[in-house]
């Protein structure tokens, strides 16, 4: 057979077009493979090492500073406007203090012009430090709170571990990774030529780039959505789950999956994924997280909705939430599992409800 | 056993690959030869292999026999013959039995002065059971990778290894791999109806050709492959379903870790609309 030079020269762009596409998107090996079955069951997470080694500056705990003692003077005694840390000695509220710039608002060296101010004066009034001027400063007030919720009645997800601000905020005054509703403007439709009224069939980030519904935080982190689509009888009897629902619940799980940087036998024995029985020890643990981050948006986050400025709300006018990548950020335990709140035992000392006002205690 | 009329002139001495005229003979109608002996050896010593499993597992329920591979802590060395040495013996029982089936085929094929379509045909099924225990599992670096010899347990196996990658029909060659089994029972469907429909005419009818064929399909999709081409396009589509299922394994995991729809980052990054 005689080609022509054009359809030399076509199919010699087409094999290098195809040669450069398998070569640039694909890894290589070795791989690192850990067991986590029985033997021949692929229950097993494969990584390719050099990709965590990029992400691994993600996952280092900062240094700790010394440690203060406790007992008095007690910071409410010493300072104005102590809500919920007047258990603390004032060593110990200047310890808090220092180590929520450095988790929150540390200073930068470039600021942005027009940025909010850093350091210190992003939650305070340097004028008056005492003053609830500034509402970052009621913000971080309740965020303390919730810090101490989830340490205290979580810890069937977070354990011993605990979370402290730097689990979320890793240095920036906005948790990188949160989510709001999407704009509710936007027709029933999402953007795209196959996009349908569930916001699926385009590629998104929040589900791994599958074609599955989007927005899977709302009806699952705000919302007590059903999950367990999945019938318990070989025929479906009774089960009137749809398919659509079960799309909703694989986004939810992709989510999971891109957040803790695990496949779906990290959890599950795919044979039969509702089984509890031959699922894994970890399914449970995330069973309480979905329960934790629906508690944490609706009793902390949502509620503060009138605090926050509109630049600090999505484009529904819905506070920025949590879900699982906000603490995970790509780790199967935030931070490596470190225990990092052990180092901060002022978190401990969080009072739950606010102290009464100086009026009231008169 | 009786011989048919023609089959004496297709009982040729020779043609063997090793051996000369080592077991270079017939019994009844089979023919032996040096890898029909060596394929009698490995599926014995195979099968006992596996009998004995079933009896250590302490089952006889055929469902649920299971001889799983060595936990991935031993890497590429030998297992311990009750975790997992026995998988590697069959393993290694399974290759040597498929490897002399083909090389018998292939002396069949010289003994007929036949190409070697059959022996290449069936080594493309070798290739993809060889992917899947001996290529992936040393690219991965674990014996532990391959899969389990059970009816059931190789189905599970399957399933938690396709969840590995979290959805595994974003995987791009096993996209071209279903493709490919499709096409094939495609066109094997519409061979077989044409050949039956024109073998059996109605009542009193003759016979149809390969020209009534032609007919039918120059009629209907304006193009008919033929006689020979027809059995080409089979052979093509039925080992690229093959190939392209032994890719679409050993790319996952030893090159790429994530989940498949992320693979397709490449698409969405493209320079054109990114």
């Amino acid at each position: 057979m005689r080609l022509s030079f054009g359809s030399w020269l076509a199919v010699a762009a087409v094999a290098t077009a195809g040669a450069a596409i398998t070569l640039g998107s694909f890894e290589r090996p070795p791989v690192t493979a850990v067991q986590r079955g029985f033997r021949g069951t692929a229950m097993e997470l494969v990584y390719n090492e050099r990709l965590l080694a990029v992400n691994a500056y993600l996952h280092q705990v900062p240094e700790a500073p010394e440690p203060a003692d406790a007992g008095e003077p007690y910071a409410r005694d010493t300072y104005q406007n102590v809500q919920v840390l007047g258990d603390l000695s004032v060593q110990q509220f200047g310890r808090l203090m220092q180590s929520m710039t450095e988790w929150v608002s540390p200073e930068v060296e470039n600021p942005e012009p027009g940025a909010p101010q850093r350091g210190c004066n992003y939650c305070h009034n340097p004028e008056n430090y005492a003053e609830d001027s500034v509402y970052t400063k009621v913000v971080a007030r309740r965020m303390l709170q919730m810090t101490k919720h989830i340490n205290e009645h979580w810890k069937s997800h977070v354990g011993e571990a605990g979370v402290t601000c730097y689990t979320c905020h890793r240095g920036n005054p906005v948790p990188l990774n949160v989510w709001a509703q999407p704009p509710a403007n936007d027709g029933s439709r999402g953007r795209g030529f196959t996009a349908d009224s569930a916001r699926q069939n385009l590629a998104s980030a929040s589900v791994g780039l599958a074609s599955l519904p989007y927005d899977i935080f709302t009806p699952y982190f705000q919302d007590a959505g059903d999950i367990r689509v999945n019938g318990s009888t070989p025929l479906a009897e009774g089960n009137r789950h749809t398919i659509k629902q079960a799309e909703w619940t694989y986004g939810l799980m992709m989510h999971f999956s891109q957040a803790l940087n695990v496949n779906c036998t990290y959890c599950h024995n795919s044979r039969a994924f509702s089984d509890w029985s031959q699922s894994s020890p970890q399914r449970t643990n995330a069973w309480h997280g979905i329960r934790m981050v629906r508690d944490v948006n609706m009793s902390y986050i949502n509620p503060l909705q009138p605090v926050f400025p509109a630049s600090r709300l999505g484009p529904n006018g819905d506070p920025l939430k949590a879900n699982c990548t906000t603490c995970h950020q790509g780790a199967y335990k935030p931070l490596y599992g470190a225990h990092m709140l052990q180092d901060h035992p002022e978190l401990n000392l969080v009072q739950a409800t606010p102290a009464p006002s100086e009026e009231a205690r008169r | 056993m009786s011989m048919l009329s023609y089959e004496k002139k297709y009982r040729v001495r020779g043609g063997t690959l090793i051996g000369g005229d080592l077991f270079d003979f017939w019994v009844g109608p089979f023919y032996v030869g040096f890898f029909g002996v060596t394929s009698i050896f490995f599926t014995l010593l195979g099968t006992a292999l596996i009998v004995y499993g079933a009896a250590l597992q302490g089952t006889g329920n055929i469902w649920l026999i299971n001889i799983p591979p060595p936990d991935l802590k031993y890497g590429l060395g030998f297992a311990p013959i009750k975790e997992g040495g026995l998988w590697q013996a069959i393993t290694i029982c399974a290759i040597g039995a498929f490897g002399s089936w083909a090389l018998r085929q292939a002396e069949i094929a010289r003994k007929l002065g036949m190409g070697y379509h059959i022996p290449v045909a069936f080594s493309v099924a070798i290739f993809a059971y060889v992917t899947l225990v001996v290529i992936r599992p040393v690219l991965m670096g674990a014996w532990g990778h391959g899969f389990p010899y059970g009816i059931w347990s190789h189905l599970d196996w399957v399933s938690n290894t396709g969840y590995q990658y979290l959805h595994f029909h974003y995987n791009p060659a096993h996209m071209l791999a279903v493709s490919f089994f499709f096409a094939t029972t495609l066109a094997l469907s519409l061979h077989g109806s044409l050949v039956l429909a024109a073998l059996n005419p109605r009542k009193g009818e003759p016979v149809k050709t390969a020209e009534h064929e032609n007919t039918f399909f120059r009629d209907i999709i304006g193009y008919s492959i033929g006689t020979l081409g027809i059995h080409r396009l089979g052979l093509f589509l039925a080992l690229s379903a093959g190939f392209w299922s032994a890719v679409c394994i050993v790319i996952s995991g030893p090159f790429w870790t994530r989940g498949w729809p992320e693979w397709w980052g490449w698409w969405l990054n493209l320079p054109i609309w990114s």
